[in-house]
């Protein structure tokens, strides 16, 4: 919808846009354009996680992973382990062996199920010319199918080790409430064979889509781990020149806050920069699996990718990743003598980051000596990459501001909907207004 | 998560909503209260926030009845009731799902791709306090019990 109104000399029109369709959550994006010019670009979020970062206090320590995994439907596996990681980092324990590999197991699980979702319904029909998910099922019901398949194996992953695959509640500090038999992960092997087959086809797929020619200047962001593909250890790198353990996390990336948004901006030494598959992608795929190597390299996709519409390719490619590492962690699984490390509770701080589907997820507890939670912090990846979708729509929109505002509208939503921002994680209602002066 | 009962004759429950946030967990806790009054006769889903699952949650059920907050605009407790076996509901009844999928684009898709069982009924609660932390408001407790006496009447009825 348009409108335009006179203020003494100077017009203005505003474009208001109803809710911006496929992202997770919702919220709003306001564009001023001034002389032809885009002037301002908004993206407000009306409710941040701050509401969890309160309700935490007070709560015991091992209340916290079913706690946290509530702030968010698609990625609640991460909450768990970003909380789980910088809990035992105070009371001095570290998770290894099997147990270690069953937390890369249900964050495999996670990545597969929020990817798949993305790549097939969200994003796909933005290069098919499908308003939604649902269009693209009436002409292409064999392709929706083979995405919902692929999800259904990250699900199985997270039902079978969390309990549910929506919610886990099998989550906790040193390790597990219970682990699986052999036989049980055996029992997902088939699945994930066929799964990890259509994730070739599926990158293969995504990697012949038309893409606009955009490659914005970006500052990289993501966990390194020296000997292998990121989830909940690592140092965290920057492309631009960083790297810092989790602990010195707050002494770089820094939050502030906007007045039009409820939530923080993070930025990088006072910059925007970029979180998620494209920056993991970018700074990791030496550390790939075979296949997923292979695939890349036979379909000459070229490394790192720059151009944020790309990032479904990316996404593509870490479901491959995902799913030849589950058969690879299910192939040499013996169960751990105890579901669980033996705690001893200390008081301190903790911080630790991990990989969610989105990228990186910082938490920070504060624990007395009663394994009490005095104070927390939580910094979402859609939170850090706010800035970033901000200054690409600053310089995506000059491209498309001949067009008419529905247009202009869409290619917004084409633009934000390459984050997959997981709003859900922070907002509330996603409405896109456009505002031109001067026109 | 309830394992899913494959006869094709079963009516199926499911409670949708996330039930640490005030009135958006009526679903859950009404699923809860079925599966605990006639869970010998139905089968009971508490569905956290299932987005485009809720398409797997449905299969292979007969009768399936959803159970969701709504925030259309009326007062705190309406139950709404819809049949959504032949044709779409409103998704402005919806408004508080935050999924980029929620019900009534999974029961679409689901339509779409001829897998939503043959009889689909909706009950929809309308909210007031959603925040985080909080109980059931007053209003929204008492529909509550309303939406369970009437559902299970009305699985009686099915089964008849």
């Amino acid at each position: 919808m348009g409108q335009t109104k006179s203020e003494g000399e100077k017009k203005t029109r505003t474009i208001a846009v109803g809710t911006i369709a496929r992202v997770e959550g919702e919220g709003a994006l306001r564009v001023t354009v001034k002389d032809g010019g885009v002037q301002d670009v908004e993206l407000k979020i009306f409710e941040p996680p701050r509401f969890f970062e309160a309700f935490l206090q007070g709560r015991h320590y091992d209340e916290v992973p079913d706690i946290v995994a509530r702030i968010c439907g698609i990625c609640p596996v991460a909450y768990q382990m970003s909380a789980v990681h910088a809990i035992e980092q105070i009371f001095g324990l570290r998770v290894d062996g099997a147990l270690r590999d069953l937390r890369r197991l249900i964050y495999c699980g996670e990545w597969i199920e929020s990817h798949a979702l993305h790549v097939y319904m969200l994003q796909a029909p933005d290069f098919l010319g499908y308003e939604s998910g649902i269009a693209m099922a009436k002409d292409h019901g064999a392709l929706v199918a083979r995405g919902l398949r692929i999800k259904k194996a990250g699900n199985a992953i997270m039902t079978l080790l969390g309990g549910r695959s929506v919610h886990p509640v099998s989550v906790k500090v040193g390790g597990f409430s219970r682990v699986p038999f052999r036989r049980d992960l055996e029992r997902l092997r088939d699945e994930l064979l066929w799964a990890r087959d259509a994730a070739v086809e599926t990158v293969r797929w995504v990697a012949g889509f038309d893409y606009p020619d955009f490659s914005p200047d970006y500052n990289y962001v993501a966990l390194a781990h020296p000997d292998e593909y990121p989830f909940n250890e690592g140092d965290v790198v920057a492309s631009g020149g960083l790297q810092i353990s989790a602990d010195e996390f707050e002494r770089h990336f820094t939050e502030h806050q906007v007045s039009y948004s409820n939530a923080l901006h993070c930025t990088l030494h006072g910059s925007p920069y970029l979180v998620g598959p494209l920056a993991r992608l970018n700074l990791n795929h030496e550390r790939l699996t075979p296949l997923a190597k292979q695939v890349l390299a036979d379909r000459r996709i070229p490394l790192p990718l720059r151009n944020p519409f790309h990032g479904i390719i990316a996404r593509s490619v870490e479901i491959l990743f995902a799913l030849e590492e589950s058969l690879h962690l299910i192939e040499r699984y013996e169960p751990p003598p105890a579901s669980a490390s033996p705690i001893v509770v200390r008081p301190g701080v903790g911080m630790a980051c991990t990989e969610a589907p989105r990228g990186i997820l910082y938490h920070r507890y504060e624990v007395d000596a009663d394994g009490v939670i005095r104070k927390a912090k939580i910094v979402p990846p859609t939170s850090q990459n706010q800035g970033r979708i901000e200054q690409d729509l600053r310089l995506f929109l000059p491209r498309v501001l001949d067009r008419s505002d529905k247009e202009a509208s869409l290619a917004c939503e084409r633009v934000i909907r390459c984050y997959d921002p997981c709003i859900s994680c922070a907002t509330h209602f996603l409405n896109l207004e456009i505002e031109r002066e001067g026109v | 998560m309830k394992a899913i009962d494959p006869r094709p004759s079963s009516i199926r429950v499911i409670g949708l909503g996330n039930v640490m946030r005030g009135d958006d967990a009526v679903g859950i806790l009404a699923a809860r209260r079925l599966r605990q009054e006639i869970g010998d006769r139905v089968d009971a889903i508490e569905a956290e926030m299932a987005g485009v699952d809720l398409i797997e949650l449905m299969k292979g059920a007969r009768v399936v009845i959803l159970i969701d907050a709504t925030c259309s605009g009326l007062d705190p407790g309406t139950v709404h009731r819809f049949d959504a076996s032949d044709s779409p509901i409103s998704k402005q009844l919806f408004p508080c799902s935050t999924h980029a999928i929620g019900p009534v684009d999974a029961m679409e898709l689901a339509r779409t791709m001829g897998v939503l069982p043959a009889t689909v009924i909706v009950y929809g609660i309308e909210v007031g306090n959603t925040n985080v932390g909080q109980p059931l408001s007053l209003p929204v407790a008492k529909a509550l019990e309303q939406i369970v006496d009437q559902i299970v009447q009305e699985c009686e009825n099915r089964h008849a």
